[in-house]
C-alpha cells in the first residue's frame, strides 16, 4: 500500500529545491573554484588554473588571520555560555516565586534576529551614544571604544554572543537537570560525598549527552556568525573581529574574484561539514533512535 | 539537600532578568530620542516619549515596501516548507525508499553550513543561471521565498519527523484498507494528528525566514529586500540615523516576540534540531 512510487512522489518537491538551492550551488562553487573567473577584469571567461586558487587561499595571511580570530572568538563565548549557562541551570532547579516568568524572560534574546542582536549592541557600546561606554568611564574613568580597541572590539562580540545564546545552554541543561533521577544523588550524600565529588561523578556523566549536543551546536553557530558582528563592528576596527563569514562577506564579494571566493567557501564548507558528521555519528543519530 | 532561601533566588533572577532586559530597554529608549538629545548625557529614565523617529519609518514608502516584502517572502516560506516538509517527512516515515537516512541527514547539511559560503554560488545561480528570458530570480520574492527553502526546509523537516514518527501507522494502513486513497490518508487522517507540529513548525521558520539578513543582502537590492536589509542600509560610512535604525529594530523585534510568546516552550527542541527536549 506504501507504493515508492507515490514516496518519492512526495519527496520529489524537497529534493528538487534543495537539489536546485543546496546542492547545485555547491557543486557549482567547487567547479568555479578551479577557475580564475573575474567578470569586471580585462577578460571576463572563465579560466581554468587547477588548484591555483586553493594555493592562494592556503597562503593568504588575511584569510588566516579571520580563522584565527575566528577560532579565539569562539573558544570565549561558548566556553563562557557553557559555564554560566551551567551556573544558571542549576540555580533553576531550587523553587522561589516567578519561576516561569524569569524563565520566558531569560529565553528572550534566542528569538531575537541576530542583525536585531547586532544594533541592540551597537546602540550599546558605540561611544558618543551608548550606555555603556559613559558608565565606564564615569565609574572607572575606562574608555571603551570599540572603534578604535581591538581587544575592545573583539570583547564586545564576545559578550553579545554570551548574551545572545547562553540562554540555550541554560534551557538545554534545565531540560537534562530534570530529568536526572534522584536517587544516585541521595545515595552519595548518604556516603558522605562532597559537591565537587557529586558534580565531577555524577551530574556530569549524566548529563553528558545533553552538554555535548549544546556544545557542538554553539561551536558550529559561533564559526558561522555573520550579521551581528558586521552590524556591531563591520569586522572591525582593522581585521579584529573579521571572523570567517564577515571576511568572506567583505573581503570576497566586492572583490568579484569568483574563483578566489568559491575556493575560500570550498574550504570553510569543508571543514564545517566534518564538524557536522562528527556531531551527527557521536550525538544525533543515536538520540533520534532511541527516542 | 541544602535549604535554600526562595527570596534570595528571586533577587538573584532580578539580576539576571535586568541583564537580560537592559539592551533591549536601551533600544527602546534611543528609538523615542529626538537625534539632538542623543549625544548628551545619556537618561536611563524617559522623561518624554518621542514618536517621531516610529512615524518616519511608518511614512517612508520604501520601508513600508520592505515591511510589506518581508511580510510575504516570510509568510509564503513558512507555509511553503512546513507543506513541503509535510509531505517529505510522511514518505520517509511511512514508505520504505533507498537511502532515505541518507537523504535525512543530507537535508540537515543544507542548514549546517554557513550561509556566508552560499553567497556567492547563489548569487552567481540567480543573477547568471536560473534564468528565463530576461527573468531573473535575484532580486524577487519569489526567488527569496525558494532560496529561505535552504535553510528552512531542513528545519522543518527535522522538526516534523518527531510528529510523525508518532502518528500510528496503523491508523493509515487501516484507513487504506478501507480503500481510502492516499490524499484522503494524508489530508484526513495524519494531516490533523499532526497539527501541533505543523503549528509549531510553520511559526518557527517564519521567525527564521523573518529574521535572515545576510541572504537577502546579497541577493536583493531593491524590488525583494526586507526589513532586516532596511537596518544596515541607516548605517553609513558618513553617519547613522540612530533613532530610525532603533525604531527600524522594534518593528522587525515585535512580530517576533509575540510569536514567540505562542511557542515558548518549543523552542529550545527547535534550536537544537530535537536533539534535546525542550
Amino acid at each position: 500500500m506504501y507504493s515508492k512510487k507515490l514516496g518519492w512522489l512526495l519527496l520529489s518537491p524537497t529534493l528538487l529545491i534543495l537539489g536546485l538551492f543546496g546542492i547545485f550551488p555547491f557543486l557549482y562553487v567547487v567547479w568555479v573554484s578551479f577557475h580564475e573567473w573575474n567578470p569586471f577584469a580585462a577578460n571576463p571567461e572563465k579560466i581554468f588554473n587547477w588548484a591555483e586558487n586553493y594555493r592562494k587561499v592556503v597562503f593568504d595571511a588575511p584569510f588566516l588571520a579571520s580563522l584565527s580570530v575566528t577560532l579565539a572568538f569562539v573558544f570565549f563565548a561558548v566556553v563562557s555560555e557553557v559555564i554560566v549557562g551551567y551556573l544558571l541551570a542549576q540555580a533553576f532547579m531550587k523553587d522561589f516565586p516567578g519561576k516561569a516568568f524569569f524563565r520566558t524572560i531569560h529565553t528572550l534574546p534566542l528569538i531575537m534576529a541576530p542583525i536585531i542582536v547586532g544594533s541592540v549592541w551597537k546602540l550599546m557600546s558605540t561611544p558618543s551614544i551608548g550606555i555603556i561606554p559613559y558608565l565606564l568611564k564615569h565609574s572607572v574613568g575606562f574608555d571603551l571604544n570599540i572603534g578604535k580597541s581591538a581587544i575592545a572590539a573583539f570583547v564586545v562580540t564576545v559578550i553579545m554572543d554570551i548574551w545572545h545564546w547562553t540562554p540555550l545552554v541554560t534551557l538545554t541543561l534545565i531540560a537534562a537537570l530534570v530529568s536526572l533521577p534522584r536517587d544516585p544523588f541521595e545515595q552519595a550524600q548518604i556516603d558522605g560525598a562532597g559537591k565537587r565529588q557529586i558534580f565531577w561523578h555524577i551530574t556530569l556523566p549524566m548529563i553528558a549527552p545533553a552538554l555535548i549536543a549544546v556544545v557542538f551546536i554553539r561551536l558550529m553557530d559561533a564559526m558561522r556568525t555573520v550579521d551581528e558582528v558586521l552590524m556591531l563592528t563591520g569586522g572591525g576596527p582593522g581585521s579584529a573581529t573579521r571572523y570567517v563569514g564577515v571576511h568572506i562577506f567583505r573581503e570576497v564579494f566586492p572583490r568579484t574574484n569568483y574563483g578566489y571566493g568559491s575556493a575560500v567557501s570550498v574550504i570553510v564548507l569543508y571543514l564545517t561539514i566534518v564538524v557536522c558528521w562528527l556531531l551527527y555519528v557521536s550525538m544525533i543519530a543515536p538520540r533520534t533512535k532511541r527516542g | 539537600m541544602k535549604r535554600h532561601n526562595p527570596w534570595l533566588s528571586l533577587l538573584f533572577w532580578l539580576a539576571i532578568s535586568f541583564l537580560t532586559l537592559a539592551p533591549i530597554y536601551w533600544l527602546f529608549v534611543i528609538s523615542v530620542k529626538p537625534a539632538v538629545d542623543l549625544f548628551s548625557t545619556p537618561e536611563v529614565l524617559l522623561k518624554n516619549i518621542y514618536w517621531q523617529n516610529y512615524i518616519d519609518v511608518l511614512n517612508n514608502p520604501t520601508l513600508r515596501g520592505y515591511m510589506l516584502n518581508s511580510l510575504i517572502i516570510s509568510s509564503s516560506n513558512a507555509v511553503l516548507v512546513t507543506t513541503l516538509g509535510f509531505l517529505a517527512c510522511y514518505a520517509l516515515t511511512r514508505f520504505d525508499l533507498v537511502g532515505k537516512e541518507s537523504i535525512f541527514f543530507w537535508t540537515i547539511t543544507n542548514r549546517m553550513a554557513p550561509p556566508a559560503v552560499f553567497l556567492l554560488p547563489l548569487f552567481l545561480l540567480l543573477t547568471q543561471v536560473y534564468k528565463v528570458g530576461d527573468f531573473k530570480l535575484a532580486d524577487t520574492r519569489t526567488g527569496m521565498i525558494l532560496v529561505y527553502c535552504t535553510f528552512n526546509l531542513p528545519f522543518a523537516i527535522w522538526t516534523l519527523r518527531p510528529t510523525l514518527d508518532g502518528i500510528p501507522k496503523e491508523l493509515d494502513e487501516a484507513a487504506y484498507v478501507d480503500g481510502a486513497s492516499p490524499w484522503k490518508v494524508i489530508s484526513h487522517i495524519v494531516f490533523p494528528l499532526a497539527r501541533p507540529g505543523l503549528a509549531v513548525t510553520l511559526i518557527l521558520t517564519w521567525v527564521f525566514a523573518w529574521n535572515e539578513y545576510l541572504l537577502a543582502a546579497t541577493l536583493t537590492n531593491f524590488n525583494a529586500r526586507t526589513l532586516t536589509t532596511g537596518l544596515s542600509e541607516y548605517v553609513t560610512t558618513t553617519g547613522t540615523a540612530w533613532g530610525i535604525m532603533a525604531a527600524i529594530s522594534v518593528f522587525t523585534l515585535i512580530p517576533a516576540l509575540i510569536v514567540f510568546s505562542l511557542v515558548q516552550r518549543h523552542i529550545v527542541a527547535g534550536l537544537t534540531f530535537g536533539a534535546v527536549k525542550g
